[in-house]
This record gives structure tokens, C-alpha cells and sequence, in this order.
């Protein structure tokens, strides 16, 4: 009987492609996002939101991840972007391998901003690292105001938290301050923005602010 | 519930640094797993068994060291556990803080078994 070291971490292969994606955002000046969050939580409306409000300023390009279906891509399209849907056939998770393939459906030198669309999930998609510039979780008001607790991982590893469906506020039991505070207090460095995709409210804070972020070269 | 897709990542890992004669298997696979690496232990112990079988790795037990949420408070400047759900120094209650350890998932390494005669 004898011992091999090995020493390697797990999800290297991952690491590896995630860095060759981040070179290649690079090279092409692209300013990478990759969207979190549980399921239903507005992610896909918030894109539409956001790309509505985009139009004729920044140069988009959509990859839409899911289980099954390409139906987040058709909406997608519906507002004249670039949009490539991976279907991971049961995967929780998009990994780097995915996202790689998926960019050559796109001419990258028109794309100044790349949206990666996240399987909805608060855990898995936390450890998978796409090469994108920062995860930007979205939590919404019908989720309650302990989701940062229950996943802090996730909440971590973002840059942004923005806190959907605002307009249900009334209805729902969820404290929005103290979501605030569970967030910060797990990642007191969050850039949090508040928004509604049915009423449009913070829909212009946020696209004002990704419109800055890219043209400062996602830094 | 990616535990199988990480338990097949080992598996492939393990594969690549064991010798390829016949006759070897592995006993044991020791693997790093920090407290918030997002990973739960008995799920990947329960995927890491299903996958092996019928692989040199079949029957191979999992180690899995736990390693705990370790942070440096950029407060006080104490280094110390932290809770996964209460990102605060125990110390002083200074809430910037800066990550030490307990996101590890790494492949540390494996005890093989060479059958008699074989070699």
C-alpha cells in the first residue's frame, strides 16, 4: 500500500477555462456579468428591463442559461441582441466550458457588454467561476429577507445585489431593510440597487450604472 | 445539486495521478472540503460511491477534512473562525473582513493497493 500526493484542486479543469474566457473578455474590451439567483426571481424580466433601457447606448450580447427550454432566449431576442441559450439538460450550473462554446456564436468585437444569465440557483452557481468581471445576485421581495443568511456563499462572491419586485412590498412579508443588512453584513462591499421590472422603478439607476462600469473597462 | 458533477471531477483527478498497471485500486481518496465551499459532505460521499463502481476507485473511501470559515479581521487584525452566516470577527465585531480559508475543494492525496503477484 502506498500514498500519491496529488494536491489539485477539484474544480481546476473549470478554473482553467474560466481564466481563458477572462483573457478573451479582455482582449476584446468585453465587460462580463454573470446574473445569480433562486428561480422566479426576476432575473429574465430584469434583462428585459435592462436591455430596453440599453437600446442604441451599449452594445449587448446575451447568454441565457437554463434546464431546459430555450424560451429566456426568444424573449431575449425579441429586443435585437445577440442571444445564445445553453441548455444544461438537467445541470444546475453553467461552467466555463459552456460559456466558451456559447461565445462563438457572437462577434466579440462588437460586444462591449456580455450578460450571462445564470441557472436559477443560490448555491451551485457560486462555486463555478465563468470568467466573468462580477456575479450580480438578485433577490426578491417574495423571497423573504433572510435568503443572505440561508446562502451567504453566493451573497459573498457578488459585487451586486439587486433587490427585485419592489412593487410587491405592500403584499409580502419582507423587511427590505433588513435584507439590506443581512446582505452587508455578509459582504459589506455590495453595491445594492432596488427595482420593480413592472413598474420600471430603478430600472435607470442600474443601467446608468452598468453603462459606467463597462465604459470604465469593467474595473 | 452538484455534488455529481464534483464527485465526477475527483474521480477524473484520481484517474490521472494513479498508476495504470493493472491490478491497482485506491482505498482512499483524502480531500480537502472548507465550510463554505458550498458542497454537502453526505451527498458527495452518497455520488462519489454510485460513480465509482465498476472504476479502479470502486469501494475507495472518501476523507473528507472539514475546513473551517477562517478570516482576517482588517479591524482589530485578529485572524480567527468565523461563522458562515454572521460575517463578523469574534473579537472585536469588526465586520471587514478578508477570507482566509473555508472555500477549499482540493484533491490532497490517495492510498492505492497493488494486488499480490500482480506486479
Amino acid at each position: 500500500m502506498s500514498v500519491i500526493t496529488i494536491e489539485r484542486k477539484v474544480l481546476e479543469k473549470n478554473d482553467v477555462l474560466a481564466g481563458q474566457n477572462r483573457s478573451l473578455f479582455k482582449q476584446h474590451g468585453i465587460f462580463a456579468i454573470n446574473v445569480v439567483s433562486s428561480p422566479g426571481a426576476g432575473k429574465t424580466s430584469l434583462l428585459e428591463r435592462t436591455l430596453g433601457h440599453l437600446a442604441g447606448r451599449l452594445s449587448v450580447a446575451v447568454i441565457e442559461g437554463d434546464v431546459q427550454t430555450d424560451l429566456d432566449a426568444q424573449r431575449v431576442a425579441q429586443y435585437n441582441v445577440p442571444a445564445v441559450q445553453i441548455v444544461t439538460a438537467g445541470g444546475c450550473h453553467l461552467e466555463a466550458n459552456l460559456v466558451h462554446d456559447a461565445l462563438a456564436n457572437f462577434d466579440l468585437s462588437n460586444v462591449r457588454l456580455l450578460i450571462i444569465e445564470n441557472v436559477g440557483n443560490l448555491v451551485c452557481p457560486s462555486n463555478y467561476d465563468l470568467g466573468e468581471a462580477m456575479k450580480v445576485v438578485v433577490a426578491s421581495t417574495t423571497e423573504g429577507d433572510d435568503k443572505p443568511l440561508k446562502y451567504p456563499g453566493m451573497f459573498r462572491n457578488s459585487s451586486v445585489l439587486i433587490i427585485n419586485k419592489i412593487d410587491l412590498l405592500p403584499y409580502v412579508n419582507c423587511d427590505i431593510a433588513a435584507l439590506r443588512a443581512n446582505a452587508l453584513r455578509i459582504n459589506p462591499s455590495l453595491s445594492v440597487f432596488e427595482t420593480s421590472c413592472t413598474t420600471g422603478a430603478g430600472i435607470p439607476a442600474w443601467s446608468d450604472w452598468l453603462i459606467a462600469r463597462t465604459e470604465a473597462g469593467g474595473a | 445539486m452538484h455534488e455529481l458533477s464534483i464527485a465526477q471531477s475527483i474521480v477524473e483527478i484520481v484517474l490521472q495521478h494513479m498508476p495504470k498497471e493493472e491490478g491497482v485500486s485506491v482505498r482512499s481518496v483524502r480531500l480537502s472540503l472548507g465550510a463554505m465551499a458550498g458542497v454537502v459532505p453526505d451527498s458527495l460521499e452518497f455520488c462519489f460511491g454510485a460513480i465509482t463502481e465498476g472504476t479502479p476507485l470502486e469501494g475507495a473511501r472518501l476523507e473528507i477534512e472539514h475546513v473551517p470559515l477562517r478570516a482576517h479581521c482588517n479591524s482589530c487584525g485578529a485572524d480567527g473562525d468565523i461563522e458562515p452566516t454572521l460575517f463578523v470577527c469574534r473579537a472585536c465585531g469588526g465586520t471587514s473582513l478578508t477570507v482566509l480559508s473555508g472555500r477549499e475543494m482540493q484533491v490532497r492525496d490517495i492510498e492505492i493497493e497493488e494486488k499480490e503477484g500482480v506486479r
